[in-house]
């Protein structure tokens, strides 16, 4: 038991898992501003538009999250000296979160646009009818609706980009979950699976509620119909 | 779809204005491209020796190839074990005994909030060093993570899928005097593997992409070769475009084949209830289906931790 406690004397666990809620938290921001941008595209009138929202999601969605992740460190930065700003650290941590970002975008524009489906067509008709044009009327009257209806596809999503955070580590976020994880059991042969198990808990504590908090809200802010 | 419920259909006015801005819309798109291109090509990314490494048979013999060789037989073992895996656990959640269904429960949930690579470290590790696995253990790792996690979510899509068949078809199996067991058996689940197949196959996608996450431990799949041919060459960025594109194929591939499926389905389902005339119906069936595409998250289930 004392074995296996000081390894959090040893090693910094919580603040492996504060740096992937950081990761998480700047990646669900901004994928969820350019989602939202994409589901627009996606859904406007114009066809190139949409063409454009369409390859975006096709091609991110089918790559691997890894492929993206190293892009960024190895071509974007590497290969091109492509820089964030910040030291050396701060660096590869802005390229996850670009990275990440990017990504979970595709699957945030998916969730708002199934959001889009499940508004009925008498309110798009309504706001027409009273004169709002295409961006007004999805401003004020559709993607209010979308948003409601997207939150447990959103939320699966959220929950995805949590546990994709530890991918960060092939970015080289050293002081993230799985790495912190990678190096304490390579140093502690002797306690594999406490380790394995204290970490695995550790996502099961943060992804839990917000799965729980996705189903209340979904609940709550469901539009009565 | 859902594009046109957002406008009418455009007169002349608008028409000749969507116009414009389409054209608007198509200049920005070449822009884009036309930027990352001159982009690369003025940081000396675009020369022929750094691209036509792609195109030549060795490069593809001894290292593309190989790769991806690994990468399917990775993912072929995680589907084929994911399903196996999803169906003893879909049952076991449904079954009425509390002990089997528990601890189903607490499989499926503990599984699908762990991170795959988690796993895929932690097994890693400990087939090779606490097991002393013999053979290719980078392999058995991916396997086994990917199994794990998208065992749990397929266990779910079966759970869901039993769930949204209609009350009556048990009612049906019980009232010829099946048991609980016998109607799940042979009349709810083979019903439910059939209506859950478009998003079992978005699955497939899911566990393909994972299995690039084998890289960190350096399994040596499409992505690690790709790395390995480039590094000493300079052209990692040329190399991971490759891998990317290889990958966006197959799975974009596998995306349509899902989208067909599902169109066939609908269409079945709508002959089944109305005869062939519900136009209706199968726009409103369809979506629930696939254009949620799956997330790592099985985003098709209605509910995902009730």
């Amino acid at each position: 038991m004392d074995n296996y406690l000081s390894i959090f004397t040893e090693y910094d666990v919580p603040g492996a898992f504060w740096v992937n809620i950081q990761l998480t938290f700047w990646a669900a921001l901004g994928a969820l501003l350019l989602g939202t941008v994409l589901a627009l595209l996606r859904i406007s009138p114009v066809a190139s538009f949409r063409a454009i929202g369409a390859s975006y999601v096709n091609l991110i969605r089918n790559t691997p999250l890894t492929i993206i992740i190293l892009f960024g460190v190895l071509a974007l930065y590497g290969q091109l000296g492509f820089n964030l700003g910040g030291d050396f650290q701060g660096n590869f941590f802005r390229l996850a979160v670009m990275g990440l970002a990017l990504y979970h975008a595709a699957f945030v524009c998916e969730a708002i646009r199934s959001g889009v489906n499940t508004v009925p067509l008498g309110q798009a008709e309504a706001a027409r009818a009273i004169g709002l044009s295409f961006l007004p009327a999805a401003r004020e009257v559709i993607l209010p609706q979308a948003f409601r209806g997207a939150i447990v596809p959103l939320g699966n999503t959220l929950i995805a980009l949590i546990k994709n955070s530890t991918v960060a580590a092939v970015g080289s976020v050293a002081t993230e979950a799985s790495s912190t994880m990678k190096t304490m059991i390579e140093f502690r042969a002797d306690i594999v699976i406490p380790i394995f198990l204290t970490f695995a808990v550790g996502f099961v504590i943060i992804v839990i509620p917000v799965g729980l908090l996705t189903t209340w809200l979904s609940k709550k802010l469901a539009v009565a119909r | 779809m859902s594009a046109s419920i957002l406008f009418d259909t455009p007169g002349p006015k608008a028409r000749r204005n969507i116009l414009a801005i389409n054209v608007v819309g198509a200049l920005i798109a070449a822009g884009l491209l036309a930027w990352i291109i001159f982009g690369l090509a003025n940081k000396d990314q675009m020369q022929p020796s750094q691209w036509d490494d792609f195109i030549e048979g060795s490069t593809w013999a001894n290292y593309l190839l190989p790769g991806l060789l690994n990468t399917l037989k990775a993912a072929v073992l995680g589907i084929v074990g994911s399903v196996i895996f999803g169906l003893i656990f879909g049952v076991g959640r449904l079954s009425q005994n509390k002990l089997i269904n528990g601890f189903s429960t607490v499989v499926v949930e503990f599984f699908r909030a762990v991170p795959v690579l988690l796993m895929i470290v932690f097994f890693n590790v400990f087939f090779s060093r606490s097991l002393q696995l013999p053979g290719d253990t980078a392999l058995w790792a991916v396997v086994a993570a990917l199994v794990f996690y998208n065992g749990s979510v397929v266990a779910e899509l079966v759970r869901s899928g039993v769930h949204n068949l209609p009350k009556g078809q048990r009612e049906a199996g019980i009232a010829i005097g099946l048991t609980r067991g016998q109607s799940l058996r042979f009349i709810e689940i083979p019903q439910a593997l059939v209506a859950m197949l478009p998003a079992l196959i978005g699955q497939f996608i899911v566990i393909l992409k994972d299995s690039a996450l084998g890289y960190i431990i350096s399994f040596n799949e499409l992505l690690f070769f790709a790395r390995t041919y480039s590094s000493p060459n300079g052209n990692v960025l040329q190399a991971l475009i490759v891998a990317a594109a290889i990958f966006i194929l197959i799975n974009f591939t596998l995306g349509k084949i899902a989208e067909i499926v599902s169109r066939r389905l609908g269409s079945r389902e709508k002959k089944d209830k109305t005869g062939g005339q519900a136009p209706q119906a199968a726009v409103v069936g369809a979506p629930s289906v696939l254009p949620v595409e799956p997330t790592p998250n099985a985003e098709d289930e209605p509910n995902p931790r009730s």
